[in-house]
């Protein structure tokens, strides 16, 4: 594999080469944490953050997007709003690449969805290899994402005045060519990143007191846990847990009519299987009334059906952003080591 | 740059609209240019009106009995259904779909059938049942029995006179109160099991009604001994896109839309949210 070396002073000038030519995205500072956002100056780009509120979704499945409108003046004409610009994601984690990957099937699958799909077509990755986990809620290394052998076009590693660059595809190899003012790596290039590489393993821990290979069987041997019920007492139903999650892509779909009546839109917006209403049907049946059935569910579908349901990717990146969102203080990484233990 | 949506539906035209109870209303529907709908008995559509919203809606009219059209018969009980409630023929709504897995009629060809919908879950069952009507002599004995709350609430009621009219099919009816012009069966729908024996390993038994009633009709078929293989379901579950993704269907790790809706007793009688 070719190996380049882009000096840190030329990030900034990376930035606004890909700002004429593509939507920059990229983590920055929002008060004392950090979010994934446009970046409009390159100095607003924080390669050296920790980890984001939300994930880059946010990029491919936006909070909130027009997916059909229907101009009902006259024979009603049906438009499907497929809605991409050619973006660059720079300074995704490793955990977060799995997670797309995970995206990238669920919306792919069976009935392709060409709103995600459009998106994520013209989205190149420019990912970061990371050197110390994010802080204390971190278990990338249990769930084995605390790096990443594909799924970026560009992969950097801090080597300390530069960052390495890997090219993980023919659109990162022209992103590389175009936009990169890199050069060649040399020897002491490549021992500077073997350091890096191999100083960084022994900065995170294991957190899980099991292989997290075994979490299907842990699970299904849990569905009647009394801890279900704990959960279901101490959670507020916020859904700040599936907001968060790399992973989580459940959807509504809100229709609504212009005030003039003439014009009718659908909007997909974020749901959450927490949500009290998410089960309910118009009879007024809800399948997961309890809350405890609902973070049930959550746990299910992070620790084993996603994984049962797509090839090699896990439901549960070890991000931990669930666990910084929640206010009740309900800890993914306990749960999984509490019904293991029981 | 793709330029269609699976969530963008076809505008289908309402060529006939048809009161049968006080709650629901029977809609014929013709999708763009004649198309056919190419549906299997047991699956659903999604409906949606403009404007207002979208759910999922079994279809109820035989693919035997397709005719350029399809029917839906729909139940007001919430925003979509009070809006095409209020819609006359000619009006359009939208329609993607056919979607989930239905009744598959291989293995009940030349079996005994034992049809129990309660209520509003014959809608469904009643495009299974005219197909097995128009194929009759695919199949061994023709049993329904049939549950609603009221004499007003019975579905079909021409259509119930020709299964009771015919000698091929058993046709038994109930409603759990009568009134004063009501002659036939009173009491729950489970009262109605006893008044038949079948052969269970030569019979295929199909349900469909309000959560509340499975449990029960399950009990009386289990009971007379029809293997758990050789029971379907048609479950309901709110549904955003129909097609696995949008996540609120799930059953566990089933999604009612793909998996589903139908599925046999052995399916899903481990799974404490599926019933």
């Amino acid at each position: 594999m070719r190996l380049r070396i882009l000096p840190k002073t030329e990030i900034p000038p990376m930035v606004r080469a890909l700002q004429a030519d593509y939507r920059v995205m990229g983590p920055k500072a929002k008060g004392p944490q950090f979010v994934f956002a446009p970046i409009d100056d390159p100095a607003e780009l924080r390669l050296d953050y920790n980890i984001t509120i939300l994930p880059p979704k946010v990029a491919l499945q936006p909070p909130e997007e027009r997916v059909v409108t229907i101009d009902l003046r006259g024979e009603p004409a049906v438009q499907p709003v497929i809605e991409a610009v050619p973006t660059v994601i720079l300074g995704a984690h490793t955990c977060d690449l799995h997670a797309l990957r995970l995206l990238d099937q669920a919306f792919a699958n069976d009935y392709p969805d060409a709103h995600y799909l459009e998106r994520r077509k013209q989205t190149l990755i420019v990912s970061i290899e990371c050197l110390s986990p994010c802080d204390e809620h971190s278990f990338c290394k249990d769930m084995g994402t605390l790096t990443a052998e594909s799924g970026y076009d560009l992969h950097l590693t801090d080597i300390g005045d530069a960052y390495t660059v890997h090219v993980g595809s023919e659109a990162g190899e022209r992103l590389l060519e175009k936009y990169l003012n890199s050069r060649a790596a040399v020897d002491a290039d490549v021992r500077r990143l073997n350091d890096a590489l191999s100083a960084k393993w022994p900065r995170f821990t294991y957190r899980l007191t099991f292989d997290a290979a075994e979490l299907p069987t842990i699970l299904a041997r849990a569905y009647d846990h009394p801890i279900w019920k704990e959960l279901g007492e101490r959670c507020l139903a916020c859904a700040s847990c599936t907001n968060v999650c790399p992973t989580c892509y459940c959807f509504n779909m809100i229709d609504s009519m212009a005030l003039t009546q003439d014009q009718a839109e659908r909007i997909r917006r974020w749901d959450s299987c927490q949500l009290d209403e998410f089960a309910r049907v118009a009879g007024g049946e809800n399948f997961r009334e309890a809350r405890a059935a609902r973070q049930r569910h959550r746990f299910f579908r992070k620790g084993k059906w996603l994984s049962e349901r797509f090839e090699g990717v896990r439901g549960c990146v070890g991000c931990g952003r669930c666990i910084r969102a929640c206010v009740a203080k309900i800890n993914i990484v306990d749960t999984f080591n509490a019904i293991k233990t029981a | 740059m793709t330029d269609t949506s699976i969530y963008a539906p076809a505008m289908a035209r309402l060529v006939n609209v048809r009161p049968l109870t006080e709650l629901e209303k029977l809609f014929t529907i013709e999708l763009p240019g004649g198309q056919s709908l190419g549906h299997d008995p047991g699956q659903f559509v999604m409906l949606a009106i403009p404007g207002v919203g979208e759910a999922p809606i079994s279809i109820t009219s035989s693919p035997s009995r397709s005719n350029g059209t399809f029917e839906l018969c729909v139940r007001r009980v919430g925003d979509v259904t009070q809006a095409l409630h209020r819609l006359e023929a000619g009006a359009r709504v939208g329609i993607r779909g056919p979607f989930g897995h239905g009744f598959p009629l291989q293995p009940m060809r030349g079996k005994d059938l034992l049809f129990a919908p309660g209520g509003l879950g014959l809608a469904p069952l009643r495009s299974l049942i005219n197909q097995v009507l128009d194929e009759r002599s695919s199949f061994g004995r023709v049993i329904i029995l049939y549950g609603a709350k009221r004499p007003a609430e019975l579905l079909f009621r021409d259509e119930l006179d020709e299964w009771a009219a015919r000698d091929d099919v058993e046709f038994h009816v109930t409603v759990d109160r009568g009134d004063e012009s009501w002659k036939g069966n009173v009491g729950v729908i489970t009262t109605l099991f006893p008044k038949v024996t079948v052969d269970p390993r030569n019979t295929v038994a199909v349900t469909c009604g309000p959560p509340i009633m499975y449990r029960f009709v399950l009990m009386e078929m289990l009971g007379k001994g029809i293997p758990e293989t050789q029971i379907y379901l048609s479950l309901e579950r709110r549904m955003k896109c129909g097609v696995g993704k949008c996540g609120h269907c799930q059953i566990n790790n089933l999604y009612c839309c793909q998996n589903g809706p139908v599925f046999t007793y052995a399916q899903i009688k481990n799974i404490p949210e599926a019933l």
